[in-house]
């Protein structure tokens, strides 16, 4: 019984991690599809709006849900600026120019904050609510955690849904899957882009948010999750929410049992399972966009 | 070079020896006068500089680590993000063999550093390289912080983040003590090393070898077509990046008598990338320039103002990677050919 309980808690607690892993990647995973762009300062949105979160709570003293709707929008609206003014110019320049102009970004967003919030590292106050425990039965658990959970499969499956059963949806798979074609039958490829950005990046501001529990949330932020962000993208497929879902779930429970039973390079697991899924799949593992 | 039969056609243009076209193609190969101006500054550095000898040797091995780069990324166009990976293993071989006083012996070091580091970068490669775009990208990336991770934990011989301390190296041809105070043997010998490691470059790229990377990254689909084998060319430039980038991490490691995790680190591969974008990469001495310019830059501002300096620095990247595409060089060349006096070509 107690085995069962503590295995039960780890899953939970590796679920909640892979979760906050999904919200903050999956707009990075559909806006590679689109367009090819390798974003590294993805992570440097979740940061941004994770900040925009917190400091609405801790500062302004909103609401919990106003600050996410707040986070999200601020997020998505800096993310649509700096797409139409600086990141549209890179779409036909090579991997390495777009490489180099998003690690730019990183630290201009690092060096901003640190003068501008400072370089101390932000906790999130939970509302009462969500502090407690929650009694499942089995085992109680932080009601935090279980709210992540469901929170992120609902995600998953509106947007999900998204792809499947609308227009918008349509247009963004058949844009992934041959962009030209999709150019030809009138889709607006660049609209689309600019929509499925902002969406990204609002997104991943409300991850940042969400998971100050979990990631923590400090200036070095984009920098130190950087890998994980792209290990989820690219195992879990350019373009599929899916594949993006399951791969960070995953990610999540090996990174929790790794760095509880093997704290001292335990992690070196995860990068071997990425490297031979990679090599036997490397459109990864739900991917259908031909690398 | 004969040409069998001149293209017919009223606008032919000028074959044989005399066209500009044929005369630039022979020319390239050429020692120019300016080559050797880095190697004279080098040498005027050690005498000017006394005290910055330190700096110097930091600023030697990032110019060869760039170099190495530069091979795979800037000739044959191997998108790598995790090239310190190399960088580490010579790093850690020569730290290794040091610190349990197995083997001291500098160039021999060298040596064994350039076999280990290249022996992981061919291994790797033979892998890694049939991919391209991202999954490379991610692959190189893995690879790096899987050594990392190995290196973290096996530290109880790696010695971890505390590294291994005050590393015992031999004397230089038996002769020329490494003084752990005063860098002036080390700076000599890495400028030593890094002339010859630099000779070996020039010398391959200029080959028919250079010549087809350049062709695989140009147009990869073209190179295949006429029969070149790409992914063997690929796997023997990777293997030659990575066995100097394995130099240049053990040069590291000579010079400052010290290793530890952050020779693998991310922190590392980004920032030698940088160097080779700011400078400019596809050329040799992009390298060179993209070094200095970005280490005077942080010697001087990251001490004193480390955010204003990464706020500058990301301001810098992107400005570069928007509107001079092929770094401080290409800019060179840019402004030098809109400038120039115009010289009639026909």
């Amino acid at each position: 019984m107690n085995f069962v309980a503590d295995f039960a808690g780890i899953l939970l607690g590796g679920l909640a991690a892979g979760t906050v892993l999904f919200i903050v990647s999956v707009g990075l995973s559909v806006t590679m599809g689109l367009m090819g762009f390798v974003n590294l300062a993805h992570g440097a949105f979740a940061m941004f709006g994770g900040y925009i979160i917190v400091l609405a709570m801790n500062r302004a003293h909103f609401g919990f849900a106003v600050s996410l709707v707040l986070g999200f929008i601020a997020t998505a609206a800096l993310s649509v600026v700096l797409e139409r003014t600086l990141y549209r110019r890179l779409y036909r320049g090579g991997e390495l120019d777009q490489v180099l102009f998003t690690i730019g970004l990183i630290f201009i967003f690092i060096a901003t904050l640190i003068i501008v919030v400072g370089p101390e590292s932000q906790t999130l106050q939970l509302p009462p609510a969500l502090a407690g425990q929650l009694n499942l039965g089995l085992l109680t658990y932080r009601t935090y955690s279980i709210f992540l959970i469901v929170i992120g499969l609902l995600i998953a499956l509106g947007i999900w849904l998204t792809f499947e059963r609308t227009r918008i949806g349509g247009q963004i798979r058949a844009t992934v899957d041959n962009r030209r074609m999709a150019e030809s039958l009138g889709i607006d490829v660049d609209r689309l882009f600019t929509i499925t950005f902002a969406f990204g990046s609002g997104m991943a501001g409300l991850g940042g948010g969400l998971g100050a529990e979990f990631l923590g949330l400090d200036p070095q932020y984009p920098l130190k999750y950087l890998v994980y962000f792209l290990i989820v993208v690219s195992v879990g497929g350019l373009g599929s929410v899916i594949g993006v879902y399951y791969a960070s779930l995953i990610l999540g429970v090996l990174d929790f049992v790794l760095t509880l039973y093997l704290p001292k390079g335990g992690t070196i697991f995860i990068y071997i399972l990425t490297i031979l899924i990679l090599l036997a799949r490397p459109q990864g593992l739900l991917g259908r966009k031909e690398l | 070079m004969s040409v069998a039969a001149p293209p017919a056609g009223a606008a032919a243009p000028a074959t044989g020896i005399e066209s500009p076209a044929a005369r630039l193609l022979m020319r390239r190969h050429r020692l120019r006068w300016w080559e050797t101006l880095p190697w004279l500054a080098g040498i005027a550095f050690y005498f000017a500089a006394p005290d910055y000898l330190g700096f110097g040797c930091d600023l030697l091995v990032t110019i060869l680590f760039a170099l190495s780069l530069d091979l795979a990324l800037g000739y044959a166009g191997i998108i790598t993000l995790g090239h310190a990976a190399f960088f580490g293993v010579g790093a850690y071989t020569v730290g290794m063999l040091a610190s349990y006083n197995i083997w001291t012996e500098p160039i021999t070091s060298l040596l064994l550093a350039a076999t280990t580091a290249g022996a992981v970068g061919f291994l790797s490669g033979l892998v890694l390289l049939r991919t391209t775009g991202l999954t490379l990208l991610m692959l190189t990336l893995c690879t790096m912080s899987l050594l990392y991770e190995a290196a973290n934990m096996g530290a109880a011989y790696t010695g971890g983040f505390d590294g291994l301390p005050s590393l015992p190296i031999g004397p230089v041809f038996g002769v020329f003590e490494f003084n752990p105070l005063y860098a002036d043997t080390q700076y000599l010998f890495a400028l030593g090393v890094l002339l010859v490691c630099f000779v070996f470059v020039r010398t391959l790229v200029y080959s028919p070898f250079g010549q087809s990377l350049t062709g695989i990254r140009e147009n990869v689909l073209r190179m295949h077509a006429i029969g070149s084998p790409v992914r063997h060319r690929l796997i023997v430039c990777y293997t030659i990046s990575a066995a100097l980038a394995g130099i240049a991490g053990a040069l590291s490691a000579q010079t400052t008598a010290f290793v530890n995790l952050a020779v693998l680190g991310l922190d590392r591969a980004a920032t030698v990338l940088i160097v080779l974008i700011l400078g400019g990469y596809g050329r040799l001495y992009g390298a060179f320039i993209g070094a200095v310019v970005y280490l005077a830059l942080e010697h001087f501002l990251a001490q004193l103002y480390p955010t204003a300096w990464q706020l500058g620095l990301g301001l810098l990247l992107v400005l570069i990677s928007l509107f001079a595409r092929n770094g401080i060089l290409g800019l060179g060349d840019t402004l030098w050919r809109r400038f120039r006096p115009r010289r009639g070509t026909s």
